[in-house]
């Protein structure tokens, strides 16, 4: 009796069993730390190297400075780049939200005859490749003797932001309670105070949603921009043309501190969100 | 009547804006590709004709890269596929607390200038960095082996540029998943396997149809990896394009490549969606 107690001591299991079976339960975490690692790694180099004091081209690392930070207009052209891709985009976002955001309301909220064409003609350029858009667009341009520059550039943006906008909306009014503004209606609220006190501010975080995307896209954008700007440098094309005899630091520090702008946006917005939610 | 009418003027501005700046410039780009050059006239100058043999012209001459846009359109799709599914689904499920984090963080490197990303690849894969070295001295590579401007970097570089793209919709459709359908499958007896094959990829079809299109369609238009990571031997269908309405100011064999690429895209993706079975696309 005695002997068989002592037997049944707890097992140890062998160190590269344990291993295995912890790497077998969080398989697809470490994947996803993988996955994270391979999305970062660009700008991650792009941030690094914005502290490099590499004089005109970005190519080798030569020492860490605070320089090109302290001096982000130092290069020429990059700062009134950028300038034209943020008016372009302000633009752009404007307009786009404001046309899309009306084609969202009449296909989330009627029903109408030729619904399903409205629909396609929504998809459709979001189904076009960049390219063909752009060229497209250039053409035409050209025979009312258009010259391309900063208004064709921001007409060009708005046409494909539209679709982007559109789709954003729509899924938000899609996921709107209709018992909200029955409610509101049953409260002696006519047509236009439902809309206007009920129905926008439900949709408005739908709305701030699409113009954040809006002008990301237009900002980022360079294929079409490139077909519809003429002599018109925007940040992206900036990077583009100088790449061939190296990118000055500054872009670089341009690049990064979007990056975080960005990022904190998105996340003061989710924690507003979150805070009316409660 | 005025109920009748809020529909269609809620559309008006929308959609006249959409038909005179998309529309319109179809039509004329479909105008153009059937264009010949007049003869003995300067650079740029054509009339209309309605010459087809404008696309046979164009087929012809670039069957290479028109045949490379959609190989290597298709690799990076099904490359971003493989990347983002497990990925959407380790935030949709087993992300807890920190799903909304993640999520910013898919879409947080769209933030930085897809071109500075495009072109931190060209470095990081370049000779200057540190991998190409690195993988020289553990033997991996040869001597003589590059990373940059090969067709190995281009694939890179798109499903590494249009991977959100994938796994944003992928997410959206996993997420929807009721994680009581794996459950119950898995009370069925089913192995993960099984349960994979039958409840979650059938559950998640949408997302994966909607994301392979976002990814595919842009993929196989695109001209700037090919331009930065590529070779002149890994040229895409929108250099090709780029090159003749900048370059060579032949605007007829633009216009009829723009329309080929266009209309290939359209057979090929109705093709996928019946296939797929899937219609609430938008």
């Amino acid at each position: 009796m005695s002997h068989k107690i002592k037997d049944a001591t707890i097992p140890t299991i062998p160190l590269g069993a344990r291993i295995q079976r912890w790497v077998g339960r969080n398989l697809i975490r470490i994947y996803a730390v993988i996955a994270f690692t391979y999305l970062f790694i660009p700008v991650a180099y792009t941030f690094a190297f914005s502290f490099n004091d590499s004089g005109k081209s970005n190519l080798i690392w030569k020492g860490f400075t605070l320089g090109n930070w302290q001096n982000p207009c130092g290069a020429p052209e990059v700062c009134s780049a950028l300038g034209n891709s943020i008016k372009i985009g302000f633009l752009a976002t404007f307009f786009s939200t404001i046309l899309g955001t009306m084609i969202a309301f009449a296909i989330g909220r009627h029903k109408f005859k030729g619904r399903s064409t409205s629909n396609l003609l929504i998809f459709l350029p979001m189904a076009t490749p960049e390219i063909v858009m752009g060229a497209s667009l250039l053409s035409l341009f050209l025979v009312f003797k258009i010259n391309p520059g900063f208004w064709p550039t921001v007409i060009a943006h708005i046409v494909f932001c539209i679709s982007f906008v559109v789709v954003t909306v729509k899924a938000r009014i899609a996921s709107l309670d209709p018992r909200l503004e029955q409610a509101a209606m049953d409260l002696y609220a006519n047509e236009f105070e439902t809309f206007r006190r009920v129905t926008l501010p439900l949709v408005a975080p739908g709305i701030a949603g699409a113009a954040l995307l809006a002008f990301s896209l237009s900002f980022d954008d360079f294929i079409i921009t490139n077909f519809n700007s003429g002599t018109l440098t925007t940040f992206p094309k900036f990077i583009y043309v100088s790449a061939a005899r190296g990118i000055p630091a500054q872009a670089n520090v341009i690049g990064s501190a979007m990056f975080f702008l960005a990022l904190t946006i998105v996340i003061v917005g989710q924690l507003v969100n979150r805070r009316k939610v409660r | 009547m005025g109920k009748i009418r809020t529909p269609y003027l809620l559309l008006l501005p929308g959609f006249a804006f959409l038909f005179t700046f998309f529309i319109l410039p179809i039509i004329n780009l479909a105008q153009t590709s059937t264009q010949t050059k007049i003869a003995g006239g300067d650079t740029g100058q054509y009339e209309q004709t309605l010459r087809f043999a404008n696309y046979v012209d164009a087929f012809v001459d670039n069957k290479e890269q028109f045949g490379r846009s959609f190989l290597y359109a298709i690799i990076a799709t099904v490359l971003a596929l493989a990347i983002a599914y497990p990925l959407a689904y380790a935030i949709a499920f087993k992300s807890g607390k920190y799903k909304n984090v993640l999520l910013v963080l898919v879409v947080a490197p769209f933030f930085t200038s897809f071109l500075l990303r495009t072109i931190a690849w060209k470095q990081i894969l370049g000779e200057e960095g540190f991998l190409v070295p690195t993988l020289r001295t553990l033997g991996i590579i040869s001597e003589n082996t590059t990373l940059t401007s090969t067709s190995f970097a281009v694939v890179m570089g798109m499903t590494y540029n249009f991977l959100p793209f994938m796994t944003l919709p992928l997410y959206a459709s996993i997420d929807r998943i009721d994680p009581r359908t794996l459950e119950a499958s898995g009370d069925l007896y089913a192995n993960g396997y099984t349960t994979f094959r039958k409840v979650t990829l059938p559950l998640s079809m949408p997302g994966v149809v909607a994301g392979t299109l976002l990814t595919f369609i842009p993929a196989a238009g695109d001209y700037v990896n090919a331009a930065i990571l590529g070779n002149p031997n890994t040229k895409m269908l929108g250099n090709v394009i780029e090159s003749r309405y900048f370059k060579i100011v032949d605007y007829p064999t633009a216009a009829a490549l723009s329309f080929t690429l266009m209309a290939a895209i359209l057979i090929l993706v109705t093709l996928y969606i019946r296939k797929a079975g899937t219609e609430e696309l938008v």
